[in-house]
């Protein structure tokens, strides 16, 4: 390297095994209290159905499960530790106070199928989110039932279908960005629609003239994320809408995004039908690893009817109640309610900001886009020259001259202490390096970020081999993937 | 690369080698060096049909998946087992890492597919 | 606002170096028209504290300190310490999904472990590392189903959850896959007679549950030799985890679709909880969902990376095995600590304490009014019919700071006044006696009631 790392530096890190390579018969980290019934006898009572054996599970102290726990999370890059440039993944801070309220008694133990009489406290929560989130995106109706993004988009495409069926007939398939999330199609496969692509103009927004010419009545919807993966707002929004609904057709918008809109326009304002939400994106509920998500979606008036049953409604008396008699519901999407401890903390997360915090949230998160655009525009190529919200698309252009992908100056990040940003996708942009700060980072973290990756720009140019050969910092490097894919070893077996 | 001259070529690079009434099928050295390592190949069963320009299977490198679109029509008499346990054999050697044998079902359909010579070209011009 | 780390000079240094004379310059992309020139109406800013007692309000309206008997998919476990000890650490709370391997080996590790242990635990070959909930992962185990035999009817047992049911109604309408199902008999399992009639040429799976709906552990080897025998696959879900510490696991099984919130996940009102599809290795690109496989680095050193990733929505886009992208990543690091707490002889006496408390709760409530479905093995659930109504009896017992059985009429009207009872680990003989005790004084009331009117007529 160049520079000194100032962010990062090594550190004398900790090994750990499997668990069960410490496993020994005897060991153990539980105690049951004695049993105030009498015992009994599991052969006799479950015959043939009774278990002799549970096989390899784990022998171990509670010390050893703390160090072995410890020592893994060690291995991790966090948000805790720094920035994720990942791009609409919105990587922001996880407030803790979030954490606190999640564990109140009465709402941690709460069981689903409790009285409603003494679960007026989880309804007025689920009541009060919803209604924030109703005047946050601009729509009429909304459920929380989804578990993830895909799930909601899932859920809006049911709804979708639903609505067209109760027109007459489904119709037969929906138009997706060639520039959209690869869930977008997975789940418009699901549903049982074709998936129709639709090229982006030179700008990187939706060809207007390509929409008018695909849009006809076998077309159900739209599916837009605005702004989209660029980063760039749909300008041509009213048009869209206008295209869509004078055929009959609805407008989907994929709420990824949602972290460049909030308090400053509102979806339901510009055309949308439906849409799903992220909690675990704008709304600051924990990754933890890959999930739980909590993915709601919010309807326009004409689509109420078909929401997942059930739907919470207040009873003549003031009381919260779940409602189940709904004839045009599309069903279920999944046991219960939906992630309910993902509602308490997205919930405080809206509490703890209120109006002004949210719409400086707003402010901040396109605001840091754009400096680091500023900041390394003319070191990497930009393949878009339309302003960018909360999110920067630039391309490997320049250094895949030297050889040098996008991929390796990923990699090359780690050893300058960051998470690498999104590689894998716009499709649209070959090689891309999708970049989104959000609003949490500082100013400092921001500018160790641009140095980080001017340095990169130069040892591309002057010593590529350090850029191709990174991540040279880490525990494990380059890990071999192919290997894994051909022949999978999934879980640990004895004797290996 | 040079390809071999007595097979011929389609545009989503798979190549066909014609014995008579039969003919084998496989992917071009060109198709393995832009999936990258080839980690498994899904393939038609013994004696199903495959219909030309329509995918009868696919190839999956780590990050991407490819269809295999047949060059002609005809029924799957053989496949070749190796690539079961050893894909990476496609990556070795495209040309001879053959992936199913058929029966033609109409030989005039070949008269459409690229000889080597305008195969070379287009790949020159794609890239 | 205090989660923002800028001060207004930070702010107008950034505005000048990008060459805008405002926040205002960067939202100009919006159109005129649409842009909110108001404040949201949402609450006003609150301090940390006023968040805190706003939510102990909302927790007090939701009463705690019950003792509930409610089970039906959601069960009420000892939660040990040092799980929210251990996720609670930032390294683990604010992680991403481990696609850059080289900075995630403790998630990836970690999700290794886990699908080791359900496999260790369920009998099958190779697990993934979760679904978003039971309900969901047993649909998806039917979709998986049907893309493996090429087959588009799925026979299901009605002593499935009806939720879990409702779901894969939900999935199958509109892929086209008719669902039929079969009815149980008055031993509580599955009537295999008419699961043979169901069972067609084109059933591409039957779907169980055991222990089932109503408590009672099905017969797995009659089940999987009438499907296998048809050519379809058996699909097993499991709602109550803790049973696989006593119960023999479905073996003869294709797919187990399993939901594991009985491991150390809050019963939170009901999400966020953890399903898990586990199956056997020639079924496991068909499976949807994220995989963690071991490998090794250029250095040859030991390392785990997400696997068979071109299953997925993010590379096969419209051909996917399923759209899921986030899986339950937190929540099965609580279960993976759960496993590894309890482990090979702890799961053991945890489910055998279980066992316990239900066969004495089951036995008081048999003496007092009618234990169905006793003609079959049972792990922690019981359905009772009393004379009154449920509804009724959990009224009173409720001002007990007792919640009593699940009512059963929605889903199974003809039960009549039948409600469905779980006894885990926690519940105390104490609150088994005094639910017990207001059983039987209802059916005393019912029974004197009836006598009276008796007598009435006699005496006419």
């Amino acid at each position: 390297m160049k520079h000194m790392t100032r962010k990062a530096t090594r550190h004398v890190n900790q090994n750990e095994g499997l668990i069960f390579e410490k496993s020994s018969a005897g060991k153990a980290a539980w105690k049951l209290p004695p049993l105030d019934v009498p015992e009994v006898d599991a052969s006799a009572l479950l015959g043939s159905s009774a278990r002799k054996d549970l096989g390899h599970m784990p022998e171990v102290s509670e010390i050893e499960i703390i160090r072995h726990f410890t020592r893994l999370s060690t291995w991790n890059y966090a948000i805790d530790l720094g920035m994720y440039p990942l791009g609409s993944c919105t990587m922001k801070y996880n407030p803790r106070v979030n954490e606190l309220v999640v564990r109140l008694e009465g709402l941690a133990n709460g069981h689903p199928y409790q009285p409603e009489k003494i679960s007026q406290g989880a309804l007025r929560i689920i009541r009060t989110l919803s209604d924030c989130l109703l005047e946050i995106t601009g729509m009429d109706a909304i459920t929380l039932q989804p578990a993830a993004g895909a799930h909601g988009e899932l859920t809006g495409l049911l709804m979708v279908r639903a609505y067209h069926q109760s027109k007459g007939a489904p119709r037969k398939k929906v138009l997706i960005p060639d520039s959209a999330h690869g869930t977008n199609p997975a789940t418009a496969a699901m549903v049982g629609y074709a998936v129709e692509n639709l090229k982006s103009n030179a700008q990187g927004m939706v060809d207007v003239a390509a929409l008018t010419a695909q849009m006809n009545e076998d077309v159900a919807a739209l599916m837009l994320t605005n702004p989209n993966t660029l980063g760039v707002f749909e300008q041509e929004i009213h048009k869209i809408a206008e295209i869509m609904h004078a055929k009959g057709g609805l407008l989907y918008m994929d709420g990824a995004n949602m972290n460049a809109l909030v308090g400053k326009v509102r979806p339901g304002d510009f055309g949308v039908d439906v849409m799903h939400l992220n909690l675990h994106k704008t709304f600051s509920t924990p990754h933890g690893g890959g999930g739980p998500g909590s993915g709601p979606v919010a309807v326009r008036q004409t689509l109420e009817p078909f929401l997942p049953k059930p739907v919470l409604v207040t009873k003549p008396d003031g009381t919260l109640a779940f409602d189940y008699d709904r004839p045009q519901s599309v069903g279920r999407v999944r046991a219960f309610y939906g992630n309910f401890g993902m509602f308490v903390r997205a919930l405080a997360y809206i509490l703890a900001n209120g109006p002004d915090g949210l719409r400086q949230t707003t402010e901040d998160a396109v605001l840091n886009a754009n400096y680091i655009r500023k900041g390394l525009e003319g070191i990497y190529d930009l393949p878009y020259s339309t302003p960018s919200m909360h999110e920067v698309v630039f391309s490997d252009k320049l250094q895949a001259k030297k050889g040098v992908k996008t991929m390796d100056l990923a990699k090359r990040l780690i050893d300058y202490g960051f998470h690498p940003y999104t590689t894998a996708f716009p499709l649209i942009v070959p090689g891309a390096l999708m970049i989104e700060p959000t609003e949490s980072e500082s100013k400092e973290e921001m500018d160790l970020f641009i140095e980080a990756m001017k340095s990169i720009a130069e040892e591309v140019e002057e010593d590529p081999q350090t850029v191709l050969d990174a991540p040279r910092s880490t525990r494990v490097s380059r890990l071999d993937e192919s290997a894994a894919a051909r022949k999978p070893v999934l879980r640990w077996k004895p004797g290996t | 690369m040079p390809y071999p001259t007595d097979y011929k070529y389609t545009k989503e690079h798979e190549w066909i080698k014609v014995d008579g009434q039969n003919a084998t099928i496989g992917i071009t050295h060109h198709a393995q060096e832009a999936l990258g390592d080839i980690v498994f190949v899904d393939l038609p069963k013994i004696g199903s049909e495959i219909h030309s320009g329509k995918a009868f299977g696919s190839v999956e490198s780590v990050k991407a998946v490819s269809d295999l679109f047949a060059p002609v029509s005809g029924t799957v008499t053989a496949l070749n087992g190796d690539l079961a346990t050893a894909p990476e054999k496609i990556n070795k050697d495209a040309h001879s890492a053959w992936m199913i044998k058929i029966a033609l079902k109409d030989p005039a359909e070949l008269n459409s597919l690229l000889s080597p010579d305008d195969y070379e070209k287009f790949v020159a011009e794609e890239g | 606002m205090r989660y923002l780390p800028k001060s207004p000079a930070d702010r107008k240094a950034m505005l000048q170096a990008i060459g805008a004379r405002s926040i205002g310059d960067l939202f100009a992309p919006i159109p005129a028209e649409y842009r909110l020139e108001r404040d949201l109406k949402v609450p006003r800013q609150m301090a940390e504290s006023e968040i805190v007692d706003w939510f102990r309000e909302r927790a007090r309206e939701n009463g705690d300190s019950y003792t509930s008997f409610l089970g039906a998919g959601a069960y009420s476990h000892y939660r040990p310490v040092i799980i929210d000890s251990l996720i609670s650490r930032g390294e683990f709370l604010t992680a991403y999904t481990p696609y850059q391997a080289e900075i995630s080996q403790g998630t990836l590790q970690a999700i290794f472990e886990f699908q080791t242990m359900i496999c260790e635990l369920t009998g099958m070959e190779v697990a993934n590392a979760s679904m978003y909930d039971g309900s969901t992962a047993a649909a998806e185990a039917a979709m998986m189903a049907v893309r493996i035999t090429g087959r588009r009817s799925v026979v299901m047992a009605r002593s499935l959850h009806p939720e879990y049911r409702e779901v894969l109604a939900t999935y199958a309408h509109h892929q086209n896959l008719p669902l039929s199902t079969c009815p149980f008999d008055n031993s509580g399992r599955l009537n295999v007679q008419e699961l043979e009639k169901s069972i067609t040429s084109d059933t591409a799976c039957v779907l169980i549950q055991s222990p089932n709906f109503l408590g009672t552990i099905e017969d797995i080897s009659s089940v999987a030799e009438m499907a296998h025998k048809k050519g379809a696959l058996l699909v097993v879900s499991i709602a109550e985890a803790v049973s696989l510490g006593i119960v023999e696991p479905p073996r003869q099984a294709d797919v187990i679709a399993m939901e594991a919130q009985s491991f150390g996940v809050p019963l939170g009102f009901g999400g966020p909880y953890c399903g898990v599809i586990a199956t056997r290795e020639q079924f496991v690109r068909q499976m949807p969902g994220r995989l963690a496989g071991q490998t090794t680095d250029r250095n040859g050193k030991r390392g785990f990376v997400l696997t068979l990733a071109t299953r997925e929505q993010h590379i096969r886009r419209e051909k996917a095995t399923s759209n899921i992208c986030t899986n339950q990543a937190l929540v099965a690091l609580m279960v993976n600590i759960f496993m590894t707490i309890y482990g090979k002889v702890g799961l053991q006496e945890l489910a055998q304490q279980n066992l316990a408390k239900t066969a004495y709760a089951a036995g008081q409530f048999n003496k007092q009014a009618k234990l169905l479905f006793s003609g079959a093995p049972r792990f922690n659930e019981f359905v009772v019919q009393t004379s009154e109504d449920p509804y009724a009896i959990n009224s009173r017992i409720l001002g007990h700071k007792i919640v009593g059985g699940l009512p059963l009429r929605k889903f199974y009207p003809e039960l009549g006044h039948a409600a469905l009872w779980c006894c885990t680990e926690l519940t105390t003989r104490s609150a088994i006696d005094t639910a017990v005790g207001m059983v039987a004084e209802s059916e005393r009331s019912v029974k004197a009631a009836k006598e009276e009117v008796d007598v009435q007529e006699v005496s006419r």
